[in-house]
Order: structure tokens, then sequence, then C-alpha cells
């Protein structure tokens, strides 16, 4: 009895949750981890939005995303967490953060919304905020707390759904020759719809050659050719051949 | 209607009892506010990149609903969930996500070398 009171008197003293008064054993490990990563993913999805320069855009939504996998792998979807992790941080926002370096340059890094727009958008993302919680707790089912056990991995089932097998739920017991209910056919067409799209991106991020110069290229070209031209045609003191280049020169000599 | 039970929700999902394990409702709630975030996101960046990371967002919202309602322990004993299917839905998700974030980087990058800018209020070429 009085090593245990000894316990939790210094679990109190070390822990500030234990301030309140929880005994060490009674606190759900599970719980807090879910609010841990549930408050890094919130908070770093509002960072992104509250953000201007594209780059730090970028980087709170690499750690919103990762700590998503968190809470992936807290749900006891342990491989939808795994491919998270790699797929979206290690794949898709590599391909962003590509994106923002080849497109960010210094009058393109913080693009700033105006002040109507920040006001308009916050009063429909908040409004929109209270219906999406409104519904979240409006289903009694839903609020029940759940349990705190440890499941079966998922990653075998996952393997032998996408095969058109399912070893899993009510389904796995159906007869042998009995229709397929997997996912074998979504998978064949994600996987054509992935060479499509890897054909597609690089037909359409093909280097060609630039529609409209930009002005600053023009100018800089012009330049160069008014420079050129006074330099090799005003010393020989030979008449212009062309309308365009006798502009030049005239302009360039005065 | 609901302002009782919204602030009930929230308040658990605040200061939520460290005791208990958590539920469905409480990743419903990040989820929504990950999906209004994403939403906002699109509707305010004006830089293309930043509306792009904003429908990641979304697809983010829903995939964690989709795998709170799959998860068999978060349902508490004697709930139907999702099962398998929440988990198979999610991860095409992800899939479809990474080959429209291929895609949209293309149009992108595109604009960009056509337009010299990101700015999707330039992008008004079709405009009648």
């Amino acid at each position: 009895m009085g090593n245990e009171s000894m316990i939790s008197l210094s679990g109190m003293v070390m822990t500030p949750v234990l301030a309140a008064g929880l005994p060490l054993a009674a606190i759900n490990w599970h719980s807090v981890l879910f609010l841990l990563f549930a408050s890094l993913a919130s908070i770093f999805a509002v960072g992104v939005v509250l953000a201007d320069n594209v780059v730090r855009m970028a980087l709170y939504l690499v750690f919103s995303l990762a700590a998503t996998a968190g809470l992936f792998f807290l749900a006891g979807a342990e491989f939808i967490g795994a491919m998270q992790l790699m797929i979206y941080v290690g794949g898709t926002l590599v391909l962003l953060v590509f994106g923002v370096m080849l497109t960010a340059q210094a009058p393109f890094v913080s693009i700033k919304p105006s002040a109507a727009d920040r006001a308009l958008a916050g009063l429909a993302g908040s409004s929109l905020l209270v219906v999406l919680l409104a519904a979240a707790v409006s289903v009694d089912s839903w609020q029940r707390p759940g349990l705190s056990e440890v499941t079966a991995p998922t990653a075998t089932p996952l393997g032998m759904a996408l095969l058109g097998m399912r070893v899993d739920g009510p389904a796995a017991g159906a007869a042998a020759g009995a229709v397929a209910n997997g996912y074998l056919l979504p998978f064949e067409i994600v996987s054509i719809h992935l060479l499509v799209v890897l054909v597609g991106a690089a037909y359409l991020a093909r280097a060609k050659r630039r529609r409209t110069p930009r002005p600053i290229d023009a100018a800089a070209s012009a330049v160069s050719v008014v420079e050129g031209i006074t330099r090799v045609e005003l010393p020989a003191a030979l008449p212009p051949r062309s309308g365009s280049a006798s502009a030049l020169v005239s302009g360039g000599s005065k | 209607m609901n302002i009782v039970s919204l602030s009930a929700g929230c308040c658990l999902f605040a200061t939520g009892p460290l005791t208990e394990p958590v539920g469905v409702v409480h990743y419903l709630i990040v989820g929504a506010i990950l999906f209004t975030a994403g939403v906002v996101c699109m509707a305010l960046k004006r830089n293309a990149l930043g509306v792009l990371m904003g429908i990641e967002l979304v697809l983010n919202g829903a995939n964690l609903n989709f795998v709170a309602f799959s998860s068999p322990y978060l349902r508490g004993a004697g709930s139907a969930t999702l099962g398998l299917d929440g988990q198979v839905i999610a991860l095409f998700v992800i899939l479809l996500a990474a080959a429209e974030a291929a895609v949209a980087l293309a149009i992108t990058l595109n604009f960009y070398n056509n337009h010299s800018t990101v700015d999707i209020d330039r992008a008004d070429d079709l405009k009648g």
C-alpha cells in the first residue's frame, strides 16, 4: 500500500499530466499519442492555410501528412500508414517541393490574397467546419469509446484482397469457385492509370520552346542586338541592309 | 440545433479523458479540420502549388475518415465496421492522389513556361 502511494506520488511530481490526480496506470497511452498526432496534424494543416510563403506551406504540409500517418498507425492500419509515409511524404511531396523550387522566383514565393478574400474564406471555412463537426458528433454510435486492443496485422489481408481473395471478414468463408469479391479489377485499373499518368505527365512537362518570350528576355536580346550592330556595323561605316537594322543603328547611334 | 452535443464533442476532444480510449468521433473531428483547411487553402491561395497542397489536405481528411470507419477497435464492441474495404479505398485514394499530383504539377510547370508566373488569377486566356 505504502509503496503504491509512493509510486503515484513520484508520478505526480514527475509528469504534469499526473498533477490532475490521474494515477500512472490509468493513463491510456493510445489516447495520449492520438492527442499528440491529432494536434500536430491539425496545427500544421492550419499553418498551411495561414502561411503565405509557398516553401513554408510545403514544409507544414510534410509535417501534417506525417502526423496523419501516425494517426493511421494508431487506428490499426499500419500498412496504410506506411504507404502514406512512403508515397505521400516520400513521393508526392518531393514532387511538390520540386515544383516549388522550379517556380519559386522572387515575385512568386509569396502571392498574398487580398484582405476581403481572406475574410470571405475565413467565414466560409468556419461555417463549413461547424457543419462538419455537427455532423461528426451527431451519431451516437460514433461517440462510443473504442477498445484498446492491438488487432491483427493488415498487410497480408490487404495483399490477398488486392489479388482477388478475401481472408478477412464475412467474405472469407465464400466457397471456392464463387465470384471473387476482392479488388483485382480496381488494382489492374489503377496500374494502367498510373502508366497513363506517367506518359501524360512526361508529355505535358516536356521541354519545348517558349511560346511568348518574357519581357525581360526580349528587352535583353534587343539590347544585345543594338550593341552588336553598333559595335560591328558603325566602325565599318557600311549602309545597313534592312529597315529594322537601320532603325536599330540610328537609335543606337543617337 | 446540435450546439450542446457539438460542445460536448469538442470538450471530449480537447480535455478528453486521457484514461478513455479514443473513438471514431475523434478521428472524424481531425478529418473535418483537415478537410476544412484544404478547402480554404484551395479557395484562398493564388499560387497554383498552394491549390495543389489544398487538394492533398482534402484527400487526407477523407482518408482519415475511411481509416477510422474501417478500424475494428475504434468502433467499440459490437459495432459494424467497414473492415478492410475502408483501408483498400484509402490505399487507392493515396495512389490516385500521387497520380493527380504528377499531372497537376506537369500542367503547372507548362503554365509557368507559357506565362512566366504561377498566379492562377493570370490564367484567364479562355475568358470569353
